[in-house]
């Protein structure tokens, strides 16, 4: 699903150049539930944001699906992220005067699905993270780990190759964690692909396989027994 | 483009700051109504004026002798001469293109003494001998009666036309005119017809003081024999006088045995020149008014511009997230431009209703207390609205442009880390 070869990726700050990913080789297969750790500084943040067409790489290369991903304009990029990715963030990043159900929706106007169509999608996929009746509640009115959820919803809607997740239980605590955790892991289940970024160990146990990252290469890739999130809740 | 989406997403964000998105659109509806009013004001006061040329042919040249100032072909300069009635022939004869050649003899005038008298009423009156078409050159209702018709000059018919105001003047209140008879210099003539000219000039009163007669009668009865006064020449509609005027001028010389270079001989007033003279002027006017009304605009779509630009910046978290979510970048700037164009459009057409209003309320008050000189009826046309609602929409387009480019420069990853 997604392949990476001799990956690197460095920032100039002023006449100084950062070299932040250097030499990273990486793949992840259809279906896997993979966490990205490591310390702030490692990399991780700008693995995952290459990984989901925000930012190019310098040298290497990077196949999604068996599409190559490179010279990529704003156009192609956003057209692409639409198609095959889905994000969910550590802030949530919904739309604050969009009511949730508009919130889940928003992908599929940009594929430019039918109104009625799209509706009827959103509050499926709100249904099954199990906000259905709190479809026409904008985000304010929304606890932490409803707006996580809405926000998975919202990821999960344009059907997407993988799901990427920049720290998603960062800004919650333990419980609703796991409460999120158990409806990434029912995802996954479902078949769907997913990258996680965390530095939470606990969070990186639920997955599957953990990929630890320190001064931009990979010094750890290991599978694990999947610790399921549904026993805590 | 253009779906229900998009407009909510307009006005979620117009109307979540009210105050702000107020005052934006004051500068544009403050731009645009003191264009439509300026425009109108300036239409006003060339209703005005237009209507003090009152319903005079315009592409008209009047034309008298004034004495050579060349000697020629042994003739001396500073000779006096009339035209003739040959004269208006061979003009009519050599110089295409001209309506009316009305040759025009004249008694009396300003200061005049007393010139007509009916019993033993009298007066000081204009009397001009003229021919059927001046009434085409220096048009006049007909209250009463007829006027001068060509078997009137055919058979020198000694009957007269007279204003209202010598009406005024020699009869009694309810008396009737038609057939009765006025003495002018001695002579009678029969009274056939009355008329009522039409200006808000403040000669109102002189232009209906006048007489007029055959001209032929007139030659008769005051031994001009086939002298001319002066003449009243208009041009067809397609071409102008003042073109035409010095082919006249020829012929005359020609006729008369004047130096072909003596420009003081033909004396000539020229009423085309002057009109589009005083059009020019309007049109100098509506210039300016543009000018100032596109300026003041400017600033207003200035304002726009900074708003939206403040409201980029606001929302450029928002934007972030809706390109990870694959928002084409076009449909952002889209976004963003047509926000502009309908803050521009709303206060436009709001600015140009209550320029609408401004002039309506003038116009009443025009209407209520009287005319006042030069100024009437003030008002705009669908072309000027039209224009200014495509100055609107162009505005609008230059407004949102710059923010629009900004929404889209910043990387959806740097719009995502803004908090």
């Amino acid at each position: 699903m997604i392949e990476i070869k001799d990956l690197h990726k460095s920032y100039k700050m002023g006449s100084n150049s950062l070299h932040v990913l250097k030499g990273i080789n990486f793949s992840v297969e259809e279906g896997e539930l993979v966490a990205i750790m490591g310390s702030s500084g490692s990399g991780k943040s700008t693995l995952l944001n290459i990984l989901g067409m925000l930012d190019v790489l310098d040298e290497g290369s990077y196949t999604l699906d068996g599409v190559p991903i490179k010279n990529l304009n704003e156009t192609k990029a956003a057209q692409y992220r639409n198609k095959f990715l889905g994000f969910v963030f550590q802030s949530f990043n919904l739309i604050n005067y969009k009511s949730a159900m508009e919130n889940v929706a928003l992908p599929l106007y940009y594929q430019k699905v039918g109104r009625k169509e799209r509706q009827e999608k959103a509050l499926k996929y709100l249904e099954q993270v199990g906000l259905r009746e709190w479809a026409d509640h904008l985000p304010s009115e929304l606890s932490g780990g409803q707006k996580q959820r809405v926000a998975i919803a919202r990821a999960m809607a344009a059907e997407p190759k993988v799901l990427l997740a920049d720290e998603p239980t960062g800004a919650l605590d333990s419980t609703t964690s796991y409460e999120v955790m158990d409806l990434i892991q029912k995802i996954n289940d479902a078949g769907n692909t997913i990258l996680i970024v965390t530095h939470e160990p606990d969070i990186a146990d639920m997955c599957k396989r953990i990929v630890h990252l320190k001064d931009g290469v990979i010094v750890e890739d290991k599978k694990i027994t999947q610790v399921r999130a549904s026993q805590y809740v | 483009m253009l779906n229900k989406d998009r407009w909510r997403e307009i006005l979620e964000v117009l109307t979540s700051n009210w105050f702000r998105t107020l005052l934006t659109a004051f500068g544009v509806f403050w731009g645009i109504l003191i264009l439509i009013v300026l425009l109108a004001a300036g239409k006003g006061l060339e209703n005005g004026i237009r209507s003090n040329f009152g319903d005079i042919a315009t592409n008209t040249m009047f034309m008298w002798t004034q004495g050579t100032s060349m000697a020629y072909k042994g003739l001396p300069k500073g000779r006096r001469f009339y035209f003739k009635l040959e004269d208006v022939a061979a003009i009519k004869q050599n110089v295409p293109n001209l309506r009316f050649v009305s040759p025009r003899n004249q008694l009396g005038g300003f200061n005049g003494v007393n010139n007509v008298v009916r019993g033993i009423k009298t007066g000081a009156f204009n009397v001009y001998g003229d021919y059927p078409d001046i009434i085409n050159q220096d048009p006049m209702g007909i209250t009463s009666g007829r006027f001068i018709n060509e078997l009137d000059i055919g058979e020198k018919r000694k009957v007269a036309v007279i204003g209202e105001g010598v009406r005024a003047s020699l009869y009694d209140v309810g008396e009737e005119v038609i057939g009765t008879y006025i003495k002018i210099q001695g002579v009678n003539f029969m009274v056939i017809g009355t008329y009522k000219k039409n200006s808000n000039d403040g000669n109102a009163e002189e232009i209906q003081k006048e007489i007029f007669i055959p001209f032929t009668s007139f030659s008769l009865a005051f031994n001009q024999g086939n002298n001319v006064g002066w003449m009243a020449i208009t041009a067809n509609d397609n071409s102008s006088i003042t073109q035409l005027k010095e082919q006249i001028f020829a012929v005359v010389r020609e006729n008369q045995k004047i130096h072909p270079q003596d420009l003081r001989a033909v004396g000539h007033f020229d009423l085309f020149e002057e009109f589009n003279k005083v059009l020019g002027l309007f049109m100098a006017m509506r210039y300016i008014a543009y000018f100032v009304g596109v300026l003041v605009l400017l600033s207003g779509v200035i304002g726009v511009s900074n708003i939206m630009l403040i409201v980029v910046k606001e929302r450029t978290k928002e934007i972030g997230i809706r390109r990870a979510l694959g928002e084409n970048p076009w449909s952002i700037k889209l976004q963003i431009i047509m926000e502009s164009i309908f803050l521009t459009m709303i206060s436009g057409m709001a600015g140009i209703s209550f320029g609408a209003l401004v002039i309506f309320i003038i116009n009443y008050f025009l209407e209520t207390n009287g005319p006042v000189e030069m100024f009437l009826n003030p008002s705009v046309g669908l072309g000027v609205v039209l224009t200014a609602l495509i100055i609107l929409v162009v505005s609008g387009l230059l407004a949102g442009f710059i923010p629009a480019q900004s929404a889209i420069k910043v990387k959806p990853i740097e719009a995502l880390r803004m908090e």
